[in-house]
């Protein structure tokens, strides 16, 4: 553990509250919520919420602790965004959801759906930044109500470049994804796109350089080229923002600013495992202490769990050594994985640690994923995990 | 004129079939997102193209066309294929 995520993780325990986590379980057919007790051993369903709606990100604004969004589409109709300021017990749609400038050749593209929301710094109550499917960068400054572009990213043409259309990139659509904050500075933003790399401003958005020296491509791919760059899920630590954790389509990555050039942590991973997935989490406490959910990259690209066998990776020394992690899943024939937003941990002390399945199941641990237990079971196919503090 | 609403849209107009008001289909859109806001968007993106899995039909004819002119007495009917699991 590193000095300053010493004394962090003293500063920064939340106290405990009479009531546990709320998770936001976000699916292919709606939103349930899961209210913990204060042990995290007993869990109430409420839902379905927006049944037969594909919601693929459920937020709460920790700077109000009230505000939730939920991003919203369906097979067939346009996206949309939801707003509950009484956890979900009433919604309202969005006045104006993320949409892409009108082009003046009918040419330009339109949204499909809205994929990662993220609050913008504590000092700006009420604004929050989207990534959406094709990739775009939006903000909204009323707490969800309206949307605008935000960057020039959105229209840059070196960036469109990157940017796929509705039938390009990931097998579900090319996203923007990742969007972070540096908590000691709001002008200070990352965000990423499977496809087209990791990417930074210094000046609140007004302009994005690429970061992604060290990150490796698909063999045979030019590395320089950004579009081949496949970040999954990129992740700061909250008690050393200098720190950043990557799991990409390429392996494990871990960066210390101010270098520029990520190193392949993953490469310590059992060979039998590998070092690819899809989600990455990080501990609020000690930056020295990531999790990862592996699965199998090999061939066509299964994406079930290696051999059948699920398990958590952690490392508590920044990626020199990983850990399995699987008392208590299954241990053979389960042939789910964990989509990019799909695993998360709490603030409590000891953490929790929670992932959701393509199968629907949802998955706890209350000891940092020492011992994992089942919270729910037959949902539909789960695309987003968030705990909040209510 | 009649405009017959699908299913998936009935939770912004309360109904099956809705009045609305407009010498095009542009103009009945704009007309009804302002009497059910939000409505137009579900059925026509952000660069006034009618979304691949909305069809709309004036008088029983199929038009892609926001321009597509409109009388008072024709009747027009949005229909949401049906497709996926």
């Amino acid at each position: 553990m590193t000095r300053t995520a010493k004394k962090a993780r003293k500063k920064t325990v939340k106290p405990r509250s009479a009531k546990g986590p709320l998770l936001l379980v976000a699916t292919r057919k709606g939103a349930w919520l899961f209210q913990g007790d204060a042990a995290r051993r007993q869990w109430k369903a409420d839902g379905p919420h927006f049944l037969g709606h594909i919601i693929h990100h459920v937020m709460l604004d920790p700077r109000d602790g009230r505000t939730l969004l939920a991003a919203a589409s369906t097979g067939h109709l346009g996206p949309t965004l939801f707003r509950s300021t009484d956890f979900g017990k009433h919604w309202s749609e969005a006045k104006r959801p993320p949409a892409f400038a009108k082009a003046a050749d009918g040419k330009g593209r339109s949204v499909h759906h809205t994929f990662w929301l993220a609050p913008a710094h504590a000092s700006e109550p009420g604004v929050w930044y989207a990534g959406t499917s094709p990739q775009g960068l939006f903000r909204s400054e009323d707490g969800g109500e309206t949307w605008a572009p935000f960057s020039s990213i959105n229209d840059d043409p070196r960036y469109r470049e990157l940017m796929g259309d509705e039938q390009g990139g990931t097998p579900d659509g090319p996203v923007l994804h990742s969007i972070i904050v540096d908590p000691r500075d709001r002008a200070h933003l990352y965000f990423a796109m499977s496809s087209g790399g990791v990417h930074e401003s210094k000046d609140g958005g007004k302009s994005f350089a690429p970061l992604v020296e060290g990150m490796e491509v698909v063999e045979g791919f030019d590395v320089k080229n950004l579009a081949f760059h496949d970040p999954h899920c990129v992740r700061l630590c909250p008690s050393d923002p200098d720190r950043l954790y990557q799991q990409n389509h390429c392996g494990i990555y871990r960066l210390d600013r101010p270098a520029t050039r990520w190193t392949r942590i993953g490469k310590a991973m059992p060979k039998a495992v590998g070092d690819i997935g899809f989600p990455m989490v990080v501990h609020p406490r000690d930056a020295d202490t990531a999790w990862v959910f592996p699965m199998d990259g090999t061939t066509v690209w299964p994406r079930t769990s290696p051999d059948g066998k699920p398990a958590v990776y952690v490392t508590k020394n920044g990626g020199k050594k990983w850990t399995r992690r699987a008392a208590g899943l299954p241990a053979s024939q389960a042939w789910w994985t964990v989509k990019r937003q799909a695993m998360t941990r709490d603030g409590r002390d000891p953490l929790g640690l929670y992932f959701g399945t393509t199968s629907g199941e949802v998955w706890a641990s209350r000891d940092e994923g020492g011992r994992w237990s089942p919270v729910a079971q037959h949902l539909p196919e789960i695309y987003a995990v968030e705990a909040a503090e209510r | 004129m009649k405009v017959l609403i699908p299913s998936p849209l009935r939770s912004y107009t309360g109904a099956s079939e809705v009045d609305g008001e407009g010498s095009t289909l542009r103009e009945l859109f704009a007309d009804l997102d302002r009497r059910y806001p939000g409505l137009r968007f579900r059925m026509i993106d952000e660069q006034d193209r009618v979304r691949r899995h909305i069809r709309c039909f004036v008088n029983g004819v199929q038009t892609f066309e926001l321009a597509e002119p409109l009388a008072p007495s024709d009747a027009v009917q949005i229909v949401q294929a049906l497709s996926g699991g």
